[in-house]
């Protein structure tokens, strides 16, 4: 690194001493020597500058100006309306049932796939964590769910939960759940459709965090459970003692990651509604999604101002909820020790 | 002496129990239970995939069956040409211009995003370290959260509808500049940048013949992750390619499934095709992608 370190420094300090010094070395500062010097002092700008030209462009540049659309009236069916609105879409939210009910329901599917989804991946990591036969291919396969579409796995369940010869009623008939005579509506109140959409997400996401925990898992100092053996700790109490107290940083992201990713679900609630194209979540919204209602308000209502305000409500609350399960996921994970 | 008897047995397990216990997990060979219990798991994973299959091959009836098929029947070519010869959901054309999105976004992630980790992680600039804290900071920011705006400024664009605008969002991702930075950082030796530029090479020269050959395994990790992400990417492409005639096969697929008769032996025939590339993906490079999510669990 010293080379590289020093090279800006010499290109230009080292180079204008040198100029001062003497006329001979002057006149060598040759048009190649110049190309040597743009190319220490101004390549590597143009190296980053597509990452952060596009990145500006596409990525930062509409979230910014999604909190000045909030701002206006943006209708795309009426343009003829005032062009600012001031706080009237945020205030609008406030009285905004549908907004409600969407903010229940996916704080409801949120809770029902993020608990269960980590603490299995915990388990099935913990289980990948031992001397196995065919390694490779036992982590492989924990991906499958992974690299499945979430449209074409949203389908599948979709199948799974239909109300009449469903292979979740099915299956659940097996175990004396329900009758065919008397089938499980999947799609009929929030309970059921949570349930069937938090699996849907459960299914896509145990394997690649299991995988997240086992990387974790597996750069724990092996004398830390030689020193733990002395208490005569079970694999079972070593998992919740140990273990989870060690890789708890990851733990952490993981937490973060499924607040993100949960909040923001769209994929799957959207699919499982026979009517998808109406992003209507259910024939009373008993599984819409924020997610879901702000592309309904924007592009089946035409209200993109509306939409947007959404947007950034939905980002604080991301923010906020995050924030809180990154103190709790801290205290819960490390505290036990 | 009766009295230090009774304990004795239990000495000697008392004594193996740290020898057992004190091994790592991942030093003990798996059990009878563990391997049950990972087929298990494994079942659930695949299951559903399968299950996909099963219903892609068979005829109507095999969805109003009790107990449900688990067999595959053998119509999956009928349904295959049925879902290609449908006249308006093109679906042999939404393939088409999945591949061409997939392509061109990862080829575009992988060449701007190691030239940017190349930038970070080797070559002194003012205002690196602070550049770098913005790419770190945006790594968690959606950016599904300014998709509003983003429609807008494709609109401004003239781009809505078209594949610009579903390739334009994509082609660079803070997650490949960071995750670049990190390979280069640790693969890429200082000493051997320095002889380089000694021997008088350019920048670019540097990046072409040391760091590229040098980061090979992390392309091809970003390069299935990014490929797989964008393959699946559902809810930008149905916004802005809504009524176009050029959806990608996600949105085919949504097509397939919406109206009020839904055939389902097809959308599902429709969903298997889109999902074999990925199966083959994994099957090929899993190893890597397995890699490369576990490096990246450890170095954030």
């Amino acid at each position: 690194m010293s080379t590289t370190r020093a090279a800006p420094a010499s290109s230009g300090r080292g180079a204008a001493h040198g100029r001062g010094g003497s006329g001979a070395d002057e006149r060598r500062l040759s048009w190649r020597n110049r190309l040597y010097r743009f190319d220490m002092r101004y390549m590597p700008y143009l190296l980053i500058a597509p990452f952060f030209l596009l990145f500006v462009l596409f990525g930062l540049f509409p979230l910014i100006f999604n909190g000045v659309v909030a701002l206006r009236n943006y209708r795309l069916d009426d343009p003829t309306l005032p062009y600012w609105a001031g706080v009237e879409n945020f205030t609008r939210l406030f009285g905004d049932e549908d907004f409600w009910n969407a903010l229940y329901n996916t704080f409801g599917i949120f809770l029902l796939s993020s608990v269960p989804q980590l603490l299995l991946a915990l388990i099935v990591a913990s289980l990948l964590n031992r001397k196995l036969r065919l390694q490779t291919w036992w982590r492989v396969g924990m991906l499958l769910p992974y690299v499945t579409p979430i449209v074409a796995s949203s389908m599948v369940f979709s199948v799974f939960f239909s109300r009449d010869f469903g292979m979740a009623n099915w299956a659940l008939g097996l175990f004396g759940y329900g009758s065919p005579e008397a089938p499980i509506d999947w799609r009929a109140d929030k309970t059921h459709s949570w349930i069937a959409i938090a699996t849907m997400v459960n299914w896509k996401w145990i394997g690649y965090n299991a995988l997240l925990y086992l990387a974790a898992m597996q750069s724990i100092p092996r004398d830390v459970y030689e020193a733990s053996a002395i208490d005569g700790a079970g694999p079972w109490r070593q998992l919740w003692r140990i273990t989870v107290p060690m890789i708890q940083p990851i733990i952490v992201f993981t937490v973060v990651l499924s607040t993100i990713g949960g909040l923001q679900l769209f994929t799957e609630p959207m699919l499982f509604d026979p009517n998808a194209q109406t992003a209507t979540g259910g024939p009373n919204g008993e599984w819409q999604t924020i997610a879901q209602l702000i592309y309904k308000v924007g592009w089946k209502d035409l209200n993109l101002g509306y939409a947007a305000a959404m947007s950034w409500a939905l980002f604080l609350i991301i923010l906020v909820v995050a924030g809180i399960n990154t103190l709790l996921t801290n205290r819960l994970s490390g505290g036990r020790r | 002496m009766t009295a230090v008897a009774p304990p004795r047995p239990a000495a000697p397990v008392r004594r193996n129990r740290p020898a057992l216990m004190g091994r790592a997990p991942q030093d003990t060979p798996a059990g009878v239970g563990t391997y049950l219990l990972l087929a298990v798991t494994m079942l659930f994973a695949v299951f559903p995939l399968y299950w996909m299959f099963v219903i892609a091959t068979s005829n109507d009836e095999a969805l109003a069956k009790l107990p449900p098929a688990v067999v595959p029947g053998d119509r999956f070519m009928t349904n295959v040409e049925e879902v290609f010869s449908l006249q308006d959901v093109f679906f042999a054309a939404s393939m088409v211009n999945s591949v061409i999105v997939s392509v061109v976004v990862t080829a575009s992630v992988l060449f701007f995003c190691s030239l940017a980790g190349f930038a970070f992680a080797k070559l002194r600039f003012a205002g690196r370290n602070a550049l770098m804290l913005f790419v770190v900071l945006t790594l968690t920011v959606p950016n599904q959260l300014g998709i509003v705006a983003l429609y807008i400024v494709m609109g401004k664009l003239g781009w809505n509808g078209t594949l610009l605008a579903v390739i334009a969002p994509g082609l660079v991702t803070a997650f490949g500049v960071f995750y670049m930075r990190q390979f280069i950082v640790n693969s890429v030796p200082d000493e051997l940048v320095e002889s380089a530029r000694v021997d008088g090479a350019s920048t670019m020269r540097v990046y072409w013949n040391i760091v590229l050959p040098a980061i090979r395994p992390a392309l091809a990790v970003l390069g299935l992750l990014t490929f797989v992400a964008t393959w699946n990417d559902f809810q930008w492409p149905l916004i802005t390619l809504s009524g176009s005639d050029y959806p990608t096969s996600m949105v085919a697929i949504s097509d397939l499934a919406s109206g009020n008769y839904v055939i389902y032996r097809r959308v599902l025939a429709g969903a298997f095709i889109a999902t074999v590339p990925l199966l083959i993906m994994l099957f090929i490079g899993g190893r890597q992608i397995v890699r490369g999510i576990m490096e990246g669990a450890v170095k954030s």
